[in-house]
């Protein structure tokens, strides 16, 4: 029988005893070490969680796996974070040490507590995407290649999150993350005049512009639209509603990086993300120059902040004009904010560096 | 035809685990994970993607869920001519049990690629690619397992909790029991879009916010406290006797300047009344400080990505409420702000831009709330003021 609206599992029946026992009742935790943490409940109870590193874009006998260590070390249970690592739960410290060789035994990394780099957040790229103007788990395997030191070991002034989104749709909180890496096109969509015709709608399709770049075609014996190429800014919003409005292109497609983003709210409220790179070309197999930029950023930042800062925290302390000369990053015309909340970046003061 | 992948080789090179071998392990035994992997070297010869636009597919009694995708090159690949994306709603804050998981790989390894995310950025666990003619028998037996789809398209979001109560001590609410409440609730809101585009609802236990709440869903839920935060002085003195610097490190780091450190008697001394709750003291010394009794949350709304006029992030609506099941409270208050965006909001704009465009003062009437000043940072500047 057909069965719809069941919604998910009930969350209660995946919780190991340990935790349905606790639950609530926790007390405190610490890091153990990293990517150990261990928690303590009212009662004394105790709880490690061994964190290890994940692709994300992963196979069935993957996840096979991780459950074949969850039930050795684990009663069978196991959780993911919100950046896409694996927890393995257990009351038992004698079991962590197990459990971390055992994992390394699949070459998986525990990684991801405290001051370090945590696992990329990332979307899907040309793995999966219609609208991705980079590819995501290539570049996020790179960068990770690239920062190893910094998932295994806590030595950075705080925690860093690094985000990657293949266009500027942002799928993940790209906009709130002190390293991201963004997708971008830079040349207008190219409407094929017949497909228009046949696959779209045309007044949504000029609707969906947010600068009136998109304009029936002037000819109205085609029925199509035109792009006036000044006004465009290469949202593919249009490109969403009518598939006939390609913008992807091998050499003026690649990516932005932005810096000085949280979400969370401890000493500075939660920040936007600011672009620091506007464009680098997509060079796969291991885009070394976005690379080369995050690796940059994170050693200017490691050396440069005070303990606790976040990125976005150091550079407000120093200024961006700082930022820009320690990173030897140019400062570009196209830094300097055009779009709907650009007055807030303007500077009213005359308190700056050089 | 070449099966090499000389460019995707490269990327299973290096000590972070790869997913090219994850790809290389699932094009083993199935021919549509050989073709994602073929065409994946495509992209990375050609850079750009080889995915066409969606269409309308799906499974019977749903709109959303399932994300069509079909290749622009069928005859070179044509065991991915058609790779949907099914989305399956996770368990509050993505606990386990392996049979569980071992269910669904069993299923996907029947019908779909055998490729996967665990998980996708709004939360679902995604099943990377599968036929038209597989959809429904998957789902079929996806459902008699025991999961469901997601959201997808103009409907409401998949919504997430961070691991909350489960095992975190700074969770002021239950945010696992919370979401799972309003997941069972709308389900309809879920898997029928009706809305003028996507909306989001996402809690995190505390101001850390490990889901990222406020950058990222229309419909923001954040643990707090209202009374005072409790301070254990004799860890608090264990702390200091380990060496740990807590002038530097947290009283002369306190953002609102509501913590002093009294030398003589060895105590850390609260400013009950200057403090704004942002957790950075009880970040650093866990064992000795944690949130108040008076526990609640924060209601924001607006959050989103730039798409299409700019981020936002979400922004303060009622500044404290008490979270207690059935909800009632904010499923009212969710009741009203949807009748209000589905009446007024323009295809594909968000809660925030049309807050943005009609006024935080008509959205304000709309949902029957006074204006506090906790919802600004500063008042207004100018004297346009409508009496």
């Amino acid at each position: 029988m057909r069965r719809t609206d069941i919604g998910p599992p009930d969350f209660r029946t995946m919780l190991p005893e340990v935790i349905k026992k606790n639950y609530g009742q926790w007390k405190y935790h610490e890091i153990v070490k990293a990517g150990v943490l261990k928690h303590v409940a009212e009662n004394g109870d105790e709880l490690y969680t061994v964190r290890a590193g994940s692709p994300r874009l992963v196979s069935i006998d993957f996840i096979r796996d991780l459950c074949d260590v969850a039930d050795k070390y684990c009663d069978g249970h196991l959780r993911f974070t919100s950046r896409h690592n694996v927890e393995f739960l257990t009351p038992d410290k004698t079991k962590v040490e197990p459990l971390i060789q055992e994992l390394g035994k699949l070459g998986l990394p525990v990684v991801g507590t405290g001051d370090c780099i945590s696992n990329i957040v990332h979307t899907q790229g040309w793995i999966h995407c219609h609208s991705a103007a980079t590819d995501a788990s290539g570049i996020v395997k790179a960068i990770m290649d690239g920062l190893y030191d910094h998932f295994t070991e806590m030595k950075l002034p705080n925690h860093l999150r690094i985000s990657m989104a293949c266009c500027i749709n942002m799928c993940g909180a790209i906009h709130c993350s002190d390293l991201a890496v963004v997708g971008v096109h830079t040349r207008p969509p190219r409407p094929d005049h017949e497909k228009v015709f046949a696959q779209c709608e045309i007044p949504t399709t000029i609707q969906s512009c947010p600068t009136g770049a998109v304009r029936r075609h002037p000819d109205a014996n085609i029925k199509s639209v035109v792009v006036k190429e000044d006004l465009c800014m290469y949202c593919a919003n249009c490109f969403t509603v009518c598939p006939a409005m390609p913008l992807a292109d091998p050499v003026t497609d690649g990516v932005a990086i932005y810096a000085g983003g949280k979400v969370s709210n401890a000493r500075k409220p939660p920040m936007f993300s600011r672009m620091v790179v506007p464009f680098l070309p997509n060079h796969p197999p291991r885009w070394p120059e976005v690379v080369d930029v995050l690796k940059r950023i994170v050693e200017v930042y490691a050396a440069g902040a005070k303990p606790c800062e976040r990125v976005g925290e150091w550079i407000e302390r120093i200024g961006w004009e700082a930022f820009f000369k320690r990173t030897e990053i140019p400062f570009t015309d196209q830094h300097v904010d055009d779009f709907t909340h650009a007055i807030e970046t303007y500077r009213t003061t005359t308190q700056f560096k050089w | 035809m070449s099966d090499e992948t000389p460019l995707l080789d490269e990327l299973e090179k290096g000590p972070w685990p790869s997913y090219v071998k994850e790809i290389k392990r699932a094009a083993k035994k199935n021919a549509a994970a050989k073709d994602l992997l073929r065409i994946q070297e495509q992209s990375y010869e050609d850079r750009v993607t080889h995915w066409k636009h969606g269409g309308i597919v799906g499974v019977t009694g749903y709109g959303s869920g399932v994300i069509g995708r079909y290749c622009d090159n069928p005859e070179k690949f044509p065991n991915v001519t058609a790779f949907h994306t099914m989305r399956i709603n996770q368990p509050a804050g993505w606990f386990y049990t392996s049979e569980a998981l071992r269910k669904i790989c069993d299923i996907w390894e029947q019908y779909g690629s055998g490729m996967t995310n665990f998980h996708g950025a709004t939360g679902d666990i995604i099943l990377l690619g599968t036929t038209t003619e597989n959809l429904q028998p998957c789902f079929d037996t996806l459902t008699e397992a025991g999961f469901d789809l997601g959201g997808s398209g103009s409907a409401l979001r998949t919504p997430a909790a961070c691991v909350g109560q489960a095992r975190c001590e700074y969770a002021n609410i239950d945010t696992m029991a919370l979401i799972h409440d309003l997941t069972m609730t709308y389900q309809d809101e879920m898997h029928r879009p009706r809305w003028p585009y996507k909306f989001k609802i996402k809690a995190s236990g505390c101001p850390n916010d490990c889901v990222a709440a406020i950058a990222r869903a229309d419909f923001t839920i954040i643990g707090t406290w209202r009374d005072s935060l409790r301070i254990d002085q004799n860890a608090v003195r264990e702390y200091v006797k380990d060496g740990f610097d807590i002038k530097s490190l947290v009283v002369n780091k306190c953002p609102s300047e509501a913590l002093e450190w009294d030398e003589k008697g060895n105590n850390l001394v609260l400013i009950a009344e200057d403090c704004v709750r942002c957790m950075h003291c009880i970040n650093m010394m866990p064992k000795a400080l944690r949130p108040g009794l008076q526990k609640g949350a924060t209601i924001l709304v607006g959050g989103k990505a730039p798409i299409l006029k700019g981020a936002n992030m979400s922004w303060v609506l009622i500044p404290f409420i008490e979270i207690t099941p059935p909800y009632t409270e904010i499923k009212e208050l969710l009741a009203k702000i949807w009748d209000w965006w589905d009446e007024h909001g323009k295809t594909r704009e968000r809660l925030a831009e049309l807050i943005e465009r009609i006024g935080l003062k008509e959205f304000l009437k709309a949902v029957d709330l006074k204006a506090v000043p906790q919802m600004v940072t500063k008042p207004r500047a100018n004297p346009y003021v409508f009496f």
